[in-house]
């Protein structure tokens, strides 16, 4: 491991970085993957696998009248081809979601989106299986789609979920949070009211690897090896006991090197399910691994909010209050992967970075003919939507006082003596001091410098934007008491071994996608015990080897279980100091700590290292009473809250007045996620998550038309920000850590596509200004720019 | 049919179909999974292997089109256990985070410094416009393709001595660390 000690990541005025556990070094992922030896989903090969594959349903909503599987098993390489009937009689055929709905695994009655699961063939290769789904014969008696969210409700919409008995509507829930009366009575006195609907569209995570399993059912032992494409495996070994009707302790998930998940692989998608059906059927390992168009048109699509956001000021810019509805899509199953109390997420946090009298929200939500999900996509359980609902208002306020956007900003913020602050929908923010980063990133970006440049610009009609976005984030579910997940409290574990050597083995219970865990978590315990990162291993993402967990995803993995293995090595470092007593013959309470060495207080010489003590306690040595030998130690820890980092985004863009189309010249990020574990890793989860923001504010989006086709199943459509569409990102940072966590850390990941897409409507809608553009919905393409330079801005379907 | 390539400089028969992929030719008949597939339209260029020197997206390839020819996958990039520049740079930047793209970045890149060892950020940003990542945002990648071309094999750097000190036991000598 190369440790580089002389390349400052961010150089920035006042830094105050302190990285742990070595800082900035590189990655122990690094070496297999540029080797093309990293061991992904697809790239394993079981004895006697067979592969296989999905037949899906060519439109939107169809009752199903049957299907002939005749001719497809009567192919030479088919081993079977399961219906939704074959399921019926397993009770399979409909399985839980993490929102306590359920969803078809294969369509049995209906069919509810285009796309959906309709037969699963297995067969002796993969090309094979997919000859095979052609020659299954399904008749589809075809009924009219719902595919506009705001038609739901109407008492002539089709309902969807018929199957559910007395369902007469496609209502899923309403929920609220916030004093209503109290908001009410600040909006009627205030003098100013602002209100804009605002619309997050549909887009979709698309990670580069989409999502597969292969399933090794052992029927003489009863046991089922699943390997998964899963960012979750713990929970998904208990939900497959659930649903399979397989005892826990005989199911082990594998979750091997991940491509990418972004929140698609968070929950159980039909294909995994089929996989294990079709290896119980078989008696021999299936693989499923989905295609592209597959992962956009049936997996967990992100967003689709329909926004109706209003804020009331004072006429010199005090932000008093804020209120919104929303509609929210969920397509025909309810399967949004979130905290069981919290249909909407933590959309709550969207009071945002201001201090506020009063707030109120109401969230619907919706069935439609349309592929399930909603949380994905780095949103930290609906963050991006709450974000980019409070800052698009705030410019909207900002355009309608004639006042400059930071400045009004800075003119609301919480200050950083309110910390602890309890917001009005019940988030206590653990710290923050926002008008520093603020200020640090308009530095950063020349702001005045900027606005000057702007205004020759507009003199001479170009179209020039500058967006400024503040975010205040909510990451790391969550104290076990208030968040779970179909019942399982979101607390993570970790165990710790310390080897006779002084070699270590962390476990841990969330997966890496490439979020760098098997480098950061090592630091910590370099940190916490002194040993170095290169002697510490890190296994996770196989639940038979690793403690019980939720996963990752919502940012967690820092804050919870960042905070177990630092406690978990700090309990290690306690017995460590026990045994070293024995060994040098002292009290443990006239022992100091030094980093990596326990030593006698006033005596330095006299001391023992952590693999001296390793060695002892695994050795001959008497330990003390209570010690029951070997240095390890394993923790489960239930955080105290959330963690609430923070960032300033920046954005510039240039409009081509001929074309409508949008340009990020520049784009400045200032970030705060408390202490820094890896500077060069946080950077790169920094720019990854920018240019989601690209991608979204500009690019992305997934549309039905009226017969509810999917517009956007490939990439063809579904267009993804290319190394040309992107600038040379510029960051910073502040650190204010959280006060509650072991090492004062907070999650970060998902902060940029949080922050980012209003940073860049902002600047598109800012550059528009000039035109009488006040608001336009995502995505800034050409078109919709155009359109909106035409006055005919309008929202996506 | 029967066809013969060389790839990695090792020459390889075999009996396939006609309609048989290149991509699926290399990861499932030869083993080398290093190279990905991540779409179905030709798009991501997670699959891109080099055909004679030229980067070529293996899914839309015919295997028995590729036949006769050299084909060069990641696999194949580092020599006598040595490190291609490109690997190394990858490293040294944080090109990578997933790592599901990054074979086929790198290849490219490869092929790219071959033509031109001294690329601008903007030659090297329309070299690799072919493929997509998701994880990166894509600065540190030109990076890491700017320190390759910083430190060509055979001028002084030679994969074990880099600028930086300390390289990792894991990146010296072995292929060994495949994760369970």
């Amino acid at each position: 491991m190369t440790v580089i000690h002389d390349r400052p990541s961010n150089p920035a005025p006042g830094d105050e970085d302190r990285p742990i556990g070595y800082g900035r070094i590189q990655r122990k992922e690094d070496p297999r993957f540029v080797r093309g030896k990293g061991h992904y989903l697809d790239d394993i090969v079981l004895p006697g696998m067979l592969h296989g594959a999905i037949l899906r349903a060519p439109v939107a909503h169809a009752r199903l009248v049957s299907i002939d599987t005749t001719n497809a098993l009567a192919h030479p390489k088919v081993v079977a081809v399961i219906t939704g009937k074959d399921l019926l009689g397993l009770k399979l055929a409909w399985a839980p979601t993490l929102s306590a709905d359920v969803q078809a695994v294969l369509v049995t009655d209906k069919v509810r989106f285009q796309g959906q699961e309709v037969a699963f063939v297995v067969a002796e290769d993969r090309y094979a299986a997919r000859d095979a789904l052609e020659l299954i014969e399904v008749e589809y008696d075809i009924l009219p789609p719902l595919v506009d969210a705001r038609k739901a409700l109407d008492p002539d919409a089709p309902v969807i979920r018929d199957e559910i008995e007395g369902r007469t509507d496609n209502r899923i829930f309403d929920w609220e949070i916030g004093d209503k009366a109290e908001t009410d009575a600040v909006f009627a006195s205030a003098d100013v009211v602002v209100s804009q609907e605002v619309v997050y569209p549909r887009v979709h995570p698309a990670p580069m690897e989409t999502c597969g399993a292969v399933a090794d059912f052992d029927a003489v032992n009863g046991k089922l090896t699943l390997y998964e494409t899963t960012q979750a495996p713990h929970a998904h070994r208990t939900l497959f006991a659930i649903v399979a009707g397989i005892p826990e302790h005989k199911i082990r998930i594998v979750s091997p090197d991940i491509g990418g998940g972004f929140g698609n692989k968070v929950g159980i998608y039909p294909g995994y399910i089929l996989a294990v059906v079709g290896s119980i059927v078989s008696g021999r390992p299936v693989k499923w691994v989905e295609d592209r168009s597959e992962n956009l048109m049936s997996t967990s699509f992100a967003r689709d909010y329909i926004m109706q956001g209003e804020i009331a000021a004072t006429k010199d810019g005090k932000i008093l209050a804020l209120r919104t509805h929303v509609l929210a899509d969920h397509g025909a199953f309810n399967a949004t992967a979130q905290p069981t109390k919290n249909p909407a997420g933590f959309f709550s946090i969207f009071t945002g970075s201001y201090d506020l009298q009063a707030a109120h929200c109401s969230v619907t939500g919706v069935y439609t003919n349309k592929a399930p999900g909603g949380v994905a996509y780095a949103c930290s359980f609906r963050v991006t939507e709450a974000v980019y609902l409070v800052e698009r208002m705030v410019d909207v306020l900002a355009r309608k006082l004639n006042m400059d956007p930071a400045e009004l900003r800075l003119k609301n913020f919480i200050r950083p003596e309110q910390f602890p602050y309890a917001n009005k929908t019940g988030w206590v923010y653990d710290s923050g001091n926002y008008a520093a980063a603020l200020r640090l990133s308009m530095e950063l970006a020349g702001y005045e410098d900027l606005r000057r440049e702007q205004a020759e610009k507009r003199e001479r009609g170009e179209l020039m934007g500058i967006g400024v976005a503040f975010f205040t984030e909510v990451v790391g579910a969550g104290p076990r008491k208030h968040f779970d997940i179909v019942g399982l409290g979101m607390a993570d574990g970790a165990e710790l071994r310390v080897h006779p050597t002084g070699k270590a083995v962390v476990r841990i219970s969330v997966q890496s996608q490439g979020q760098g865990h098997e480098t950061t978590f090592a630091q910590i315990v370099a940190e916490e015990l002194g040993i170095p990162p290169e002697d510490i291993d890190v296994v996770h993402g196989d639940t038979d080897q690793t403690p019980f967990g939720l996963g990752t995803y919502g940012s967690r993995s820092t804050p919870v279980s960042g905070g177990a293995v630092a406690l978990v090595a700090r309990k290690v470092r306690e017995k460590a100091k026990l045994i070293a007593g024995a060994m040098l013959e002292t009290r443990p309470e006239d022992l100091e700590w030094e980093k990596g060495r326990w030593f006698v207080k006033g005596d330095p010489g006299a001391g023992k290292t952590i693999a001296e003590i390793a060695m002892g306690a695994h050795g001959t040595v008497a330990l003390p009473e209570g010690v029951d030998g070997n240095l390890d130690a394993e923790v489960t820890y239930d955080p105290p809250n959330l963690t609430f980092p923070f960032g300033a985004y920046i954005c510039v863009v240039d409009v081509d007045p001929g074309t409508g189309q949008v340009k990020v010249r520049r784009f400045i990020a200032v970030d705060d996620c408390g202490t820094r574990i890896n500077p060069m890793i946080i950077e790169g989860q920094v720019h990854g998550g920018l240019t989601d923001g690209v991608g979204m504010a500009l690019m992305e989006i997934i549309e039905f038309d009226e017969a509810g086709n999917c517009l956007a199943g490939s990439f063809m459509d579904y267009l993804i920000p290319t190394a040309m569409e992107v600038p040379d990102w510029e960051t910073g940072f502040t650190v204010t850590p959280s006060p509650h966590h072991p090492i004062g850390a907070k999650g970060i990941g998902e902060s940029a596509t949080v922050g980012s897409p209003p940073a860049i409507v902002n600047a598109v809608v800012d550059a528009l200004a000039p035109l009488g553009v006040t608001h336009m919905d995502m995505p800034c393409t050409p078109a919709r720019v155009w359109a909106a330079m035409q006055g005919r801005a309008r929202p996506p379907i | 049919m029967q066809i013969s390539m060389t790839v990695n400089g090792s020459e390889f028969t075999s009996e396939i179909e006609p309609r048989v992929l290149l991509v699926h030719y290399i990861r499932e008949v030869l083993g080398l999974t290093g190279t990905h597939w991540g779409c179905d339209t030709s798009n991501c260029g997670t699959c891109v292997v080099l055909m004679d020197g030229q980067p070529v997206k293996s899914c839309t390839v015919l295997a028995a089109m590729a036949a006769g020819h050299d084909i060069r996958t990641v696999e194949g990039l580092a020599t006598g256990g040595t490190l291609d520049p490109v690997q190394q740079g990858f490293m040294e930047e944080h090109g990578l985070q997933c790592g599901f793209c990054t074979p086929g970045m790198m290849l490219t890149a490869r092929a790219l410094l071959d033509k031109n060892p001294h690329p601008d950020d903007a030659e090297i940003r329309q070299a690799i416009s072919g493929q997509i990542c998701r994880c990166t945002g894509y600065a540190t990648i030109v990076r890491s393709v700017q320190w390759a071309a910083a430190h060509p094999a055979g001028t002084g750097w030679d994969g074990a001595d880099t600028a930086v000190p300390d390289v990792a036991p894991e990146t010296a000598d072995t292929d060994a660390e495949v994760k369970a």
